[in-house]
C-alpha cells in the first residue's frame, strides 16, 4: 500500500504532466505546421496534406501585399523603437540601480505599470491623443505608441544587468577624475554591452509582434508586417488562403530569427526571476 | 499648518544642499528623466486624458455621465463585459492552474528543462494574430485536428470549433499558458529546495512536500501570475474577431471598444469602454489579491507590503 502511494502514484503522476506538456507542445507545432504546408499547396480542401506544392504563393503574396514597403516600414519603426528604449531605457536602468532618492518607488512603479496594464487598454486613449495632436496614421506615431512598453521593458531588462557590476568600478573612474557621465559612458556602456544587446533583441521582437497598439496608430503607410497579415486575415476570401499563409510565414520566419539571437543571450526562465527579485 | 509646510520643505531642502553628495547625484539622476517623460507623456497622461474625455462626452449638452449611462443601458455594449469575463477567467484559471504542476516538475534545472522552455516560448514570440491564423487551419473541418479524431474513431462527425466560443478559448489557452509556465517557473525555482529536503527526511511525500511546503511558499507567485494572466487575456482582441463570433458569442470589449473609436468615431465614448475595461480588470485583481491576503497566514516577510 505505501509503494503504491510513495513511489507508483508519483511515477504515474510525472508521467501524465510529461504526457501532457508533449500533447501541448506537439499541438502548438503542428498548428506552425499547417501555415506552413497549406503556403506551399495548391489547393488544400480533403485529405491530410495538399494536393501539389508549389512556391508561387509566395511571390503572389510579396506583390500582392506590397511586402517590400511594408517590411521597410517595419523595420525603420523596429530600429528605431530599439534605439530610443536603449537610449532612454538604459541610463534610467543605471538611476534607478545605483542611486537611492526620493520617490524611487513611484518611478519604478510608473516603469512597471504600463508593463501590467494590456496595450489594448491604454491604447485607445493614446492613439486619441495621438490624433489629436496629428501624429496618429504617421510612422512617428506608431513608434512613440511602441515606446509605452518598450522602454519599461529595457529599463527591467537592463536593471539587474548594471547591478551585476561592481559599484566600486565607478568609485575607481571617480578617483582618476572622470566625470558622472564620463564613467558612465566610457567604464558602464562597454561593460554592459551583453546586457544591452539583449535588451535591444527583446524590444526588436516584441515590435516586430506587438499587434494592438500598432493596430490602433497605424495608418495606410505605416502598417507593420504584423498589422497587414491582420488586415489580409481580416478581408478573407478577397485573396487566396495560400498567399496569406505565405505572409504569416514570412512574418514568423522575422520573428523566428530574431528569437534564435536572443536565445543565444537571455534564459528565458530566468528572465522573470530576475524581474521579480528586481521588484521586492 | 501652512508655516509647518514650509519649513520642512526649506528643511528638506537644505538637506539636499549638502554639495559634496549632491553635485555628482543630481547630474546623475537627471538620466531617469528622459525615461520618465516617455511614460508621462504617452501612458499617464493619455490615461488622464481618456478619463476625463470619458466624462465629456460629444454632442450638443449631454450630460458628463451620458457616455456611462449609454454603455450599461445598451446590451451590445454592457454585455461585452460578461462575454470577455466569460472567456477569460475560465482560461486564466485553467492556465494557471496546469502551470502549476508543470512548473512544480520542472523546477530542478536540466536540460530537458530548458528545451521545453525554448518550445514553450515559441507561441509568445509568434503572437496572437499569427496563432490565430495557425487555428484557423489547424480547427478547420477538415483540419488536422478533427481529421485524427475522425480517423482514430472518437468522433462521428467534426467538432465546430471555429467562429464560436472554443476557437477563441483555444487561442488563450496557447498563447496564455506559455506565459502562466515561465512565471510559475521562476517563482518554483526560487523556491529554496533544501527545505523540501529536509521534509522528505522527515518522511514527507512528493505530494505532501508540494502541499505543505511549495504551495504555500507559492501563494504570492500564484497570485501575481494569475493577474497578470487574467489582464492579458481579458483584453483579447484579434482572436476573437478572427477565430471567434466577433456579432456573437465572443463580442469583447476591446471589439466595443474599437468599433467605437474606428467606425462610430466616437473618440470620448470609446475611452468610456476603455476605462471600463480598465475598471474591470481593476477588480478581478483587487479580488485575486483580497483573496490571497484572506489565505495569508504566515510572518509578513520584507514588510513592505
Amino acid at each position: 500500500m505505501d509503494f503504491i502511494r510513495d513511489t507508483m502514484l508519483p511515477r504515474a503522476w510525472r508521467w501524465f504532466v510529461i504526457a501532457c506538456m508533449v500533447f501541448f507542445v506537439i499541438n502548438v507545432l503542428l498548428i506552425i505546421t499547417s501555415v506552413l504546408v497549406s503556403s506551399f499547396g495548391t489547393g488544400w480542401f480533403t485529405g491530410w496534406l495538399p494536393e501539389q506544392f508549389t512556391p508561387k504563393w509566395y511571390g503572389e503574396a510579396w506583390k500582392e501585399f506590397q511586402l517590400q514597403h511594408v517590411l521597410l516600414v517595419t523595420v525603420e519603426i523596429t530600429l528605431a523603437v530599439v534605439a530610443i528604449s536603449l537610449g532612454v531605457g538604459v541610463p534610467a536602468a543605471y538611476a534607478l540601480a545605483r542611486l537611492q532618492f526620493k520617490g524611487k518607488s513611484l518611478v519604478m512603479l510608473m516603469f512597471l505599470v504600463p508593463l501590467l496594464v494590456p496595450p489594448i487598454t491604454y491604447g485607445i486613449p493614446l492613439a486619441t491623443v495621438l490624433y489629436q495632436v496629428g501624429a496618429g496614421g504617421t510612422m512617428w506615431g506608431v513608434i512613440l505608441a511602441n515606446l509605452v512598453p518598450s522602454v519599461p521593458f529595457a529599463v527591467l531588462v537592463m536593471t539587474p544587468f548594471i547591478e551585476q557590476i561592481d559599484p566600486r568600478l565607478d568609485s575607481a573612474a571617480r578617483v582618476f577624475g572622470a566625470s558622472s557621465l564620463t564613467t558612465f559612458w566610457r567604464i558602464l556602456v562597454p561593460l554592459l554591452m551583453p546586457g544591452i544587446l539583449a535588451a535591444g533583441i527583446l524590444v526588436l521582437i516584441r515590435t516586430i509582434s506587438m499587434f494592438e497598439l500598432t493596430f490602433l496608430t497605424a495608418g495606410p503607410d505605416s502598417q507593420t508586417l504584423i498589422v497587414a497579415l491582420y488586415y489580409s486575415m481580416f478581408a478573407a476570401g478577397v485573396r487566396a488562403q495560400q498567399s496569406v499563409d505565405a505572409m504569416a510565414v514570412i512574418y514568423m520566419l522575422t520573428t523566428m530569427t530574431g528569437l534564435l539571437i536572443a536565445l543565444r543571450f537571455v534564459d528565458p526562465s530566468q528572465l522573470v526571476g530576475r524581474v521579480k527579485s528586481q521588484k521586492v | 499648518m501652512a508655516s509647518e509646510t514650509i519649513s520642512a520643505a526649506a528643511a528638506s531642502r537644505s538637506a539636499n544642499a549638502d554639495p559634496s553628495t549632491v553635485a555628482g547625484r543630481d547630474l546623475r539622476l537627471l538620466m531617469v528623466v528622459p525615461g520618465l517623460l516617455v511614460i508621462v507623456g504617452l501612458f499617464v497622461y493619455p490615461f488622464i486624458y481618456g478619463f476625463i474625455s470619458s466624462f465629456s462626452p460629444q454632442g450638443e449638452n449631454a450630460e458628463w455621465l451620458a457616455n456611462y449611462q449609454r454603455f450599461f443601458s445598451e446590451p451590445r455594449l454592457y454585455e461585452t463585459v460578461g462575454k470577455t469575463l466569460w472567456l477569460a477567467l475560465p482560461v486564466t484559471i485553467l492556465n494557471v492552474g496546469l502551470a502549476v504542476p508543470f512548473a512544480f516538475m520542472l523546477r530542478t534545472p536540466s536540460r530537458g528543462q530548458r528545451l521545453l522552455s525554448t518550445l514553450l516560448v515559441i507561441p509568445m514570440t509568434l503572437g496572437t494574430v499569427l496563432v490565430a491564423e495557425g487555428l484557423m487551419l489547424y480547427l478547420a473541418p477538415n483540419g488536422w485536428l478533427n481529421r485524427s479524431l475522425l480517423e482514430l474513431g472518437l468522433l462521428g462527425s467534426p467538432l465546430r470549433l471555429l467562429n464560436n466560443y472554443w476557437g477563441v478559448a483555444l487561442s488563450l489557452l496557447i498563447t496564455g499558458f506559455p506565459f502562466a509556465f515561465m512565471m510559475m517557473l521562476s517563482y518554483t525555482t526560487g523556491i529554496d529546495p533544501t527545505l523540501a529536503r529536509a521534509a522528505a527526511t522527515l518522511g514527507a511525500s512528493p505530494m505532501e512536500q508540494f502541499r505543505r511546503i511549495y504551495l504555500p511558499l507559492l501563494v504570492p507567485g500564484l497570485t501575481i501570475t494569475f493577474c497578470l494572466t487574467f489582464v492579458q487575456a481579458f483584453a483579447v482582441f484579434p482572436s476573437a474577431v478572427l477565430l471567434g463570433a466577433p456579432a456573437g458569442a465572443t463580442r469583447v470589449i476591446s471589439i466595443a471598444a474599437y468599433e467605437m473609436a474606428y467606425e462610430e468615431y466616437n473618440w470620448s465614448m470609446a475611452s468610456t469602454v476603455a476605462m471600463v475595461m480598465g475598471a474591470t480588470q481593476l477588480v478581478i485583481v483587487g479580488i485575486a489579491l483580497g483573496l490571497r491576503q484572506f489565505s495569508y497566514r504566515g510572518p509578513v516577510v520584507g514588510g513592505k507590503g
